[in-house]
């Protein structure tokens, strides 16, 4: 693994750029920033998250999108920008969300692992937590359809 | 039964993260609910294109499946996802609304299963389809 940047390299401008790009996760307050060679999607906290005001549970859709933007911005990360144009965004081909605990009304966070990405598709594991990194609260795994500058 | 799906309306809408996205309930009753996503620039996921985020539709999917589950005639009174998984089969239209119709085919005294197919304005091919499982309870 080779150590291009410092953990305590946060926010990055490269991966600010990628969200500022993309409506949806300015819609839900996403971040990114990097730990070691990892990408973590950060979602703060609001109540326009909360699926169910009864028990004060995130939706169970916020959590299925913050694995899938996790993974596509990964993907994305992987890529790098094609000249002065950022990359393309994977389509999604499946993702299948594991519900493992309550999404509790505090900040989320998610990593993702690509597991093989080839030339036209990749599979993606993504964990995501609260508190406690190894207390996971759901995870994830999506297969997407990467679409490169010199493709199509 | 106009009653009841006033109230199921009323509930499903005041759901905040569904408020959020504007999910309107269509049609609620014996397993089956239909949510309807309209188109909004701010859900946009590919800027390239305008095509809303999977992220979008999976919460209409997931809204619409949990809606299924509670309005089945078994009668549960909570339930939750246990998992979801959700095919894209492609991309929905920009500017078209998105609706999802969500059955929930079996129910056991633990858990619940549900099919749900996302349509745009072309019904004849859906944009996605998911199967989840989801817990529920029951009044004792």
């Amino acid at each position: 693994m080779t150590q291009t940047v410092p953990a305590d390299a946060v926010p990055d401008q490269a991966l600010e750029q990628l969200v500022c790009g993309i409506p949806y996760l300015r819609f839900l307050g996403l971040q990114v920033r990097r730990e070691g060679s990892d990408l973590v999607a950060v979602l703060p906290f609001q109540p326009m998250l909360i699926g169910n005001p009864l028990v004060q549970a995130l939706h169970g859709g916020v959590t299925a999108a913050l694995l899938e933007v996790t993974a596509i911005l990964a993907l994305m990360d992987q890529t790098g920008p094609q000249g002065t144009e950022p990359p393309a965004v994977p389509k999604t081909i499946d993702l299948t969300v594991d519900y493992l605990r309550p999404g509790l009304p505090r900040d989320a966070f998610a990593a993702a692992r690509i597991v093989r990405a080839g030339r036209r598709y990749a599979s993606v594991h993504v964990e995501a937590w609260q508190e406690d990194r190894a207390r996971l609260f759901a995870q994830g795994t999506g297969h997407f359809l990467l679409r490169g500058a010199a493709a199509e | 039964m106009d009653n009841i799906r006033a109230l199921a309306r009323r509930f499903i809408e005041a759901l905040p993260h569904a408020h959020a996205l504007g999910l309107a309930l269509e049609e609620i009753g014996e397993g089956i609910a239909v949510i309807a996503l309209p188109y909004d620039a701010r859900l946009i996921g590919d800027p390239a294109t305008g095509v809303i985020a999977g992220g979008a539709v999976s919460t209409l999917l997931d809204t619409a499946s949990g809606a299924a589950v509670m309005c089945h005639p078994t009668g549960p009174i909570a339930t939750a996802t246990l998992d979801l998984r959700i095919d894209y089969m492609r991309p929905a239209s920009p500017g078209q609304l998105i609706r999802a119709r969500a059955e929930c085919h079996h129910v056991t005294r633990s858990v619940a299963f549900v099919r749900v197919t996302a349509t745009d304005d072309d019904a004849t091919r859906p944009v996605a389809m998911g199967t989840g499982a989801f817990t529920v309870e029951f009044r004792k």
